[in-house]
This record gives C-alpha cells, sequence and structure tokens, in this order.
C-alpha cells in the first residue's frame, strides 16, 4: 500500500487524548491515527497507560482533553454504545461470555429486541458459520461455552465482535491465556482479518509476538507516546529500550548443580476446585539449587499445586515430603516454619492487605515471631526497621514504610513481597506469576533474585504461563495439563513446540502406559 | 454518573464532607421543628441545653453514654474482623441476666471480689452467646447477621419468661422485674456527691484497654487483617476461625459489660425495658466513630446528648422525641455518605 493511500483511509483518529486521575497523568496529549487493513501494537508498561487510553476509546472513561474519531466522525465521550455502533469491537483479556449458553447465543446476546425471539436464528447461524470460515476461526455454534477451551472462547469472543459488523477490532493481551499453538492460529486470523479489510490494535508486551503480527508499533511510557515505529525498522531490543527508557539485560544463567531434594511430591491427588482441576496422580521432586519450571496453560491444576505447596490444602492421597519428614499438620504456617517462601499469583487479593502500611505487610508472615512480637504484645518499632531493610536491599520505590501499600506500583508491591518471602532465607521458593503484569524493568529484577536464590542453594519452584519465561530460567521443565504432570525436561531439551503439545494434553496417555 | 476512587484524599476534604453532613443534619432537624409549629433556633438550642446546659444534663447525658460505649466498642471491635454482630442488645441482657443471678444474694462476698467476679460472668455470658453463631458461621458458612439479630428477640423472649416466672421479685407487687441487688453488688458513684457511677469509668478504661489492643497487640494485628483481607490472612498463616472466635469473645464481652454496667450502676434490678435499644444503637455509634474505639465515646457521648436533649426540649417546646430518631438516622446516612465522598469523587459522564 502506498503512503498516500494510507493517509486516505484512516479508520480510527486519536488526538491529544489527555486523562488525569489526581495528581497522576495516565494519558497525556495522546495522538495517533490508525489506517484500513493495519495492525497497530501498543506496547507499554504496566501502568504505561494503556488500559486507559483503551478505555477511554471505548467510553468506559472521559477524556480531560483530546477527541476520538472513527470513520470521519467524532465519537461522543463517555458511551460504550457509540463505539459499539461506529463498528469498534474489544476483545478483553478475561473474557464477558455466558458459560451455559451456546456459541450461537452468545454471539446473538443482546443484539437483537428481547420481544422478538428466535426470530432469524437460521440466518443468524449462517452468518456465523461464515464468518468462523471467513477468518478462520473454527468453532462449532451449538457449543455450549462452558465446554469450551480458552482458545475456543477467545474464539468466540472475536466472532462476537466481528458478527457486530466491528471493523476496528482492539485486542487486549490476547496471548496470555493461549499454547503457542494456539497463538499461532490467533495471528493467522488476524492477517485473514487484516487482509479483509479489518483495522487491529493489539496490546501486548511480549516483544516477538508485537514484532511477529504488527506493522507499526506505538510504545507508551508514563502516560506518554514515546515512540513510534514500523515494525520492519525495529527490533526487540530497541522495543525494550523504549518502553523502560533503558537499557535491559537479561539474567546470565551458569548451568545449575542440583542438590539433594528438598520436597517431594509422590502419586498426590487433589480434589477439583469447581473449574479448577486438582492433581492427577502428581510426582514432583524440587532439588537444591535448582529452578523447577511449571508450563501450563492458565487453569490447568497450577492453582492447585500451588495451593498444596503453599499449605493452603493437602494432598487428598499421596504423599508430601519434606527432606524426608512428612509434616503433620500441613497448613501455611507448617510450609513457612519448613522453610518455604511463597509468591502467590495475585499479589493483591492473596500477597498482601491494601490498606495495610509497607510495614503491616512486610510482618503478615512473621508478625507472631520474635523480635516482632513478644507474649502477644507487638514490637513496631522491630517491624519498620524491617520494612526499611527491605525497601532498601529490594528497591522498593514508596514515599516510606507508612505508606499504604495500595498506592505502590504492581511492581514495588511484588519487591516487598520478594523482600518479605526472601529475606528469612528459605530453602524452597514457591514463586507463581511471579513477573505477570510487571514492567520490564521489575521481571529482570525478580529473575536475577530468583537466580541467585537458586545459586546459594535454594530450590525454586517457577510456576508461569509465559513460555519464554519457564524456558529462559528453568533447569527443569514440568508441563502440566488438566492437573497431570509431565515427566522433567532438562533445559534445551525440548522445543516450545514440542512443549506446546505437552501443554495441550498429548503425550501424557503415552507415560502413563509406560 | 460513576464512583471513581481518590487515591489519596486530602484533609480539606476528609473533614470538610462530615462537617457538611453534620450541618445538613441539623437543617433537616430544623425544618422537622418548623414542621412540628416550633421556632427551630429554640428547638436547637433546648437540645443542647438539654443534653450539656447543665450539671444534671450533663450527668444525665454521661449516664446515657455509658452503655452506648460500651455496645459500640462491641460493634466496632467485631465490625473491624468483618465479623457482623447484629446481636448487642442480646448480649447485653445475657450480661444484664447474670449480673442479677450472681448479684441478688447467691454469693455473699465483700464488694470488690463480688463486682468482680459478676463483671467476669456478664462478660462471658455475653461472649458465649455470641460464639454460638460464630461458630455456625465459620464450621457451616451461615450468615451471623441473620443469627445475631433473631437471637435478640429469643433473648427478650426468654428475658421475659423469666421474670414473669423463676426470677420474679416476690416484693415486685406483681411487676414483671427482678429482685433488688444486694448493696455489695451495686457498682459505686465515680465521684462522691455526683450521680454518675462507676460503670462510666468502666467504660472508658474499655475504649483504652480495645484501643491497646488493636494498635499494640498481635491479636489486634490479627483482626484488622483478618477483616481488611481474610484470603491474604489465610495465605500468610494466621488463623483466620481462631481469630474470629476470639473477636467473637471479645465483642459480646463488652456487650455483656453493658447489660452489667446498667444493672449494677443504674437500675439496680432487671426490667424488660433495661435497654432502649443500646445494642442497636451501638452499631450508630460505632459506625459514626468510623470503628475507631475512643472515636467510640465522642461518638456515644453525642448520641446520648442528641437523645438526653431531646427528651428535655420536647418538654419544653412540645416537639416529639422522635426528633431524636430521625437526626441521628439522618446523621448516620449522611455520615456514611460523606464518608463515601471523601474516598470517590463523583463523575458525570
Amino acid at each position: 500500500m502506498s503512503q498516500q493511500r494510507d493517509e486516505a483511509q484512516v479508520v480510527l483518529r486519536l488526538e491529544g487524548i489527555t486523562k488525569r486521575f489526581g495528581a497522576l497523568t495516565a494519558n497525556d496529549a495522546i495522538s495517533f491515527d490508525l489506517r484500513r487493513g493495519e495492525v497497530i501494537a501498543l506496547l507499554g508498561e504496566n501502568g504505561a497507560g494503556k488500559t486507559t487510553l483503551m478505555n477511554i476509546l471505548f467510553g468506559h472513561y472521559t477524556a480531560d482533553a483530546g477527541r476520538v474519531e472513527v470513520f470521519g466522525r467524532a465519537l461522543p465521550p463517555g458511551h460504550p454504545r457509540a463505539a459499539l455502533a461506529a463498528g469498534v469491537g474489544m476483545v478483553h483479556q478475561h473474557f464477558t461470555l455466558a458459560d451455559n449458553l451456546t456459541v450461537l447465543e452468545n454471539i446473538l446476546l443482546g443484539t437483537r429486541s428481547l420481544w422478538r425471539p428466535g426470530l432469524g436464528r437460521a440466518a443468524a447461524r449462517a452468518r456465523v458459520v461464515q464468518l468462523s470460515a471467513d477468518f478462520g476461526l473454527a468453532v462449532h455454534p451449538d457449543a455450549r461455552v462452558g465446554s469450551l477451551s480458552v482458545g475456543e472462547r477467545q474464539r468466540v469472543e472475536i466472532l462476537k465482535a466481528l458478527y457486530r459488523d466491528a471493523r476496528i477490532l482492539i485486542l487486549d493481551e490476547p496471548t496470555a491465556v493461549l499454547t503457542p499453538q494456539e497463538a499461532d492460529a490467533l495471528f493467522e486470523t488476524l492477517r485473514k482479518a487484516v487482509g479483509l479489510g479489518l483495522s487491529i490494535i493489539f496490546i501486548s508486551h511480549k516483544l516477538h509476538e508485537v514484532m511477529a503480527v504488527s506493522s507499526r508499533v506505538l510504545v507508551l511510557r508514563h502516560g506518554r507516546l514515546v515512540g513510534q515505529v514500523a515494525t520492519t525498522e525495529t527490533d526487540r531490543h530497541q522495543l525494550a529500550e523504549m518502553m523502560v527508557g533503558a537499557e535491559v539485560t537479561m539474567p546470565r544463567l551458569a548451568a545449575a548443580v542440583p542438590g539433594p531434594a528438598l520436597l517431594t511430591l509422590s502419586q498426590v491427588c487433589t480434589p477439583d476446585q469447581g473449574a479448577q482441576p486438582g492433581l492427577k496422580h502428581v510426582d514432583l521432586a524440587l532439588h537444591a539449587g535448582q529452578i523447577v519450571g511449571l508450563a501450563g496453560v492458565s487453569g490447568n491444576g497450577q492453582a492447585a499445586l500451588a495451593d498444596l505447596l503453599a499449605g493452603l490444602t493437602r494432598p487428598a492421597s499421596g504423599g508430601l515430603h519434606l527432606a524426608k519428614a512428612v509434616p503433620q499438620d500441613w497448613s501455611p504456617r507448617t510450609a513457612l516454619a519448613a522453610g518455604i517462601a511463597r509468591i502467590p499469583e495475585d499479589r493483591h487479593k492473596t500477597g498482601t492487605i491494601a490498606d495495610f502500611s509497607l510495614t503491616e505487610n512486610a510482618i503478615l508472615e512473621s508478625y507472631g515471631e520474635a523480635p516482632f512480637s513478644r507474649r502477644g504484645w507487638m514490637n513496631w518499632a522491630e517491624a519498620e526497621r524491617f520494612a526499611k531493610q527491605i525497601i532498601t536491599t529490594y528497591d522498593v520505590r514508596c514515599p516510606g514504610p507508612d505508606t499504604r501499600i495500595r498506592l505502590l506500583s504492581g511492581g514495588n508491591m511484588q519487591k516487598l513481597i520478594l523482600g518479605r518471602a526472601l529475606e528469612p532465607g528459605p530453602r524452597i521458593i514457591l514463586a507463581n506469576q511471579p513477573v505477570r503484569g510487571l514492567d520490564i524493568g521489575a521481571v529482570s529484577y525478580v529473575h536475577s533474585r530468583l537466580v541467585a536464590a537458586r545459586d546459594s542453594g535454594a530450590s525454586v519452584l517457577l510456576i508461569s504461563e509465559d513460555l519464554d519465561e519457564i524456558m529462559g530460567l528453568a533447569d527443569v521443565i514440568h508441563v502440566i495439563s488438566e492437573g497431570r504432570l509431565s515427566p522433567g525436561f532438562g533445559r534445551g531439551e525440548m522445543s516450545p513446540v514440542q512443549l506446546g503439545g505437552w501443554m495441550a494434553g498429548q503425550g501424557f496417555e503415552v507415560t502413563n502406559a509406560a | 454518573m460513576r464512583l471513581e476512587p481518590i487515591a489519596n484524599p486530602g484533609l480539606v476534604r476528609r473533614l470538610g464532607f462530615p462537617a457538611v453532613a453534620l450541618a445538613v443534619t441539623v437543617v433537616i432537624g430544623s425544618a422537622l421543628a418548623m414542621l412540628a409549629g416550633a421556632d427551630p433556633f429554640a428547638t436547637l438550642g433546648l437540645i443542647v441545653k438539654g443534653a450539656v446546659g447543665s450539671r444534671f444534663a450533663a450527668l444525665e447525658t454521661l449516664n446515657r453514654a455509658t452503655p452506648l460505649i460500651f455496645t459500640g466498642l462491641s460493634v466496632a471491635v467485631a465490625f473491624r474482623a468483618k465479623l457482623w454482630n447484629i446481636g448487642a442488645e442480646a448480649q447485653l441482657y445475657a450480661g444484664a441476666l447474670v449480673t442479677v443471678l450472681l448479684g441478688t444474694g447467691a454469693l455473699a462476698w465483700p464488694a470488690l471480689p463480688l463486682l468482680a467476679v459478676i463483671a467476669l460472668a456478664a462478660m462471658l455470658a455475653g461472649a458465649v452467646l455470641l460464639l454460638g453463631p460464630v461458630v455456625m458461621k465459620t464450621r457451616a458458612g451461615v450468615d451471623e447477621v441473620v443469627t445475631t439479630l433473631l437471637i435478640n428477640f429469643i433473648m427478650l423472649l426468654v428475658i421475659s419468661m423469666l421474670l414473669e416466672g423463676p426470677l420474679k421479685d416476690p416484693m415486685g407487687m406483681g411487676w414483671p422485674k427482678s429482685a433488688p441487688l444486694q448493696k455489695a453488688a451495686r457498682l459505686p458513684r465515680l465521684f462522691e456527691g455526683l450521680r454518675l457511677h462507676w460503670g462510666f469509668g468502666l467504660a472508658l478504661i474499655s475504649a483504652l484497654v480495645v484501643w491497646v489492643i488493636q494498635t499494640r497487640t498481635t491479636l489486634g494485628y490479627e483482626i484488622r487483617a483478618v477483616g481488611q483481607n481474610a484470603q491474604a490472612a489465610r495465605f500468610a498463616g494466621i488463623p483466620v476461625n481462631r481469630v474470629l472466635l476470639k473477636t467473637a469473645f471479645l465483642s459480646g464481652g463488652l456487650a455483656g459489660l453493658a447489660g452489667f454496667s446498667e444493672v449494677a450502676g443504674l437500675k439496680g434490678n432487671l426490667t424488660l425495658d433495661l435497654s432502649p435499644g443500646f445494642g442497636y444503637t451501638g452499631i450508630i455509634v460505632a459506625m459514626l466513630a468510623l470503628l475507631h474505639p475512643l472515636g467510640v465515646v465522642l461518638s456515644a457521648l453525642f448520641v446520648a446528648g442528641v437523645f438526653v436533649g431531646s427528651d428535655s426540649m420536647s418538654r419544653a417546646a412540645g416537639v416529639p422525641t422522635y426528633i431524636a430518631d430521625i437526626l441521628l438516622a439522618t446523621a448516620l446516612l449522611l455520615m456514611v455518605l460523606a464518608l463515601l465522598l471523601t474516598r470517590f469523587r463523583v463523575v458525570r459522564d
């Protein structure tokens, strides 16, 4: 496409979008154009303002200044329906589907009057089938959404937007829940959509995806648009630098020298928790001086394993052995006493208490022990000293130990949790999605700390949905699928595609038979 | 219209909105007084005068505030742990019942040990009454709002039955009231010559003790952690259910002390009208105090002042005493709204 034609076919224009929350400027005079048949990648650290910008575009927030134009017409601010009607469709990170309805019903939901039930259903069905074929979105229109895989649900979300004649698709972190194969299929769909004249805004923090799928990259930092480059004229390294505003280094990994097993699971089963599968005859050994990576698509039993090792649940059958001693009463306290450091998946809901100060959060796991308390009396001076120690050692950026932790960014919150977990010198570290949602700077910090802990003889279990993270850090990789655990693979033994196969559930039957 | 959270509300916001809430309460109160055909300024003046305008009035307010401090503390302690104890009324009567059972001749001890034992027993009675609902909550997920509320009615019926039956004062001319407490079981006056009993002193001490527990002890830390985020507390190894039981013990105990203080300090016997809803008013007191134990003392004085002042104003100006209930309800609703507005900004779409 020639440059001139591109200019003629601007489908979406943002002009000087500014949004302030109190003293924080979430979006600072952001302007850009989206052209027909183009994929723009919106790249930025957490808190860079991506979500705010999309919320303004979609009418959930009203901008303090600036205007949004779709197909040459200004959108009235603060009306989500106006954006929908103008042909903007959004696929959220967390799906908005009704599990008990079929695919077709979900797609039709809200598109027709309540007083004319069933009308035009056959025509609608034909249209959905046509759309699935055109865009390569294979999903059966009569399947119940509850029985679909995550990848299929995402296809339904996209179909939903397409059915409403969306000409502009916004995808918020669409690959976070997909296997590599599913992600590739998604990219294929996006290419088809672009070929059919749609325009796409792709929000992501995974640089290789951005490189693979987009034609232009916009980088946001601290609410400002700091860069706008054609994808062909840049590389991952430069993008990472633009995001953080500084050079990024990955931790250098020396080969691990594994020590004795510190924790073993033998044939452990746990009950299913609603939609979350329990563990199915899991064997796992965590050795000193080793990082074990647990790969898998979200919701395949990671939570069950994490809860078990954190002391929140007990094995229904099978054995949990700690350096050969079986703990009598398995609880968060005994887990902590056994030297297990826990970095929970959800730092806002599980890891911290939002309205507690940094000091109060720092001692959450050790408040009952000396020097923080004696005979039931708190020693707040000691607690504050401990918090200050974490703040300096782990570089937690905050106004002070009295600050309520809800005011901290995700990265600084995570650093406090990391400090709280690592400061006692744990033997086993359970890190569940330790870098999810963190900016690149914080990610490399957390990773270097985990590697340092490994090098000093701790055993690390790293649970992550990001295959790159697992492959970059883990000495041994296990894949979890529907609560079953694959055998351990050494570093470099498996390609991402092979691991993807295990993540999709292939190979387990063979192992069980053998 | 939507609400947007404010990260760090300023001092103007945090003090301004509650002040506006109180001002609006006064305006509404004045309007009601006008409706009743009275001069609004005179009415307000009479309320203030009736509450604190004389030595007698002030002492009356302090006496009325005493049970409200106890029940307010009881509610504040429980709500802090997100344990919704609506049953302070029943726990108060449990404390009062035990006071009468032990103080009408069952124990022939000197005053000090007798009062100490009765006070402890009253606390225990209130605590035990709350323990049941909390065990049902932690074991079976039964909503404690429902159970504690219903126990209030059951308790009143039980007291009624006892006052008509085994506890009925044989010298009571047939009235449904208990025998009077023995002399040693009566709380002495706080100061010689002032009509103010030791219950008020005990209430102030209780507020101080609760404040120390909440800020200085591991139990207080645990209670706050469980109330703010039970999931994080459980993950961190805080025994959530055990903390709830301890909270129930504290909360029920404080409400039990209210019953002890009213019977042993003020009334001297047990009747069915011992409490004109002190347990429920305790919820208002605690909410107005933002669950702060020392704030409870101030808000109990305020609430008591409004009640006592309105009583006296009603006699003088002929405006019904119901104005007190309306004023308090308005104050509470507006205060809740004001607190919301200190933390959220209203945004118009």
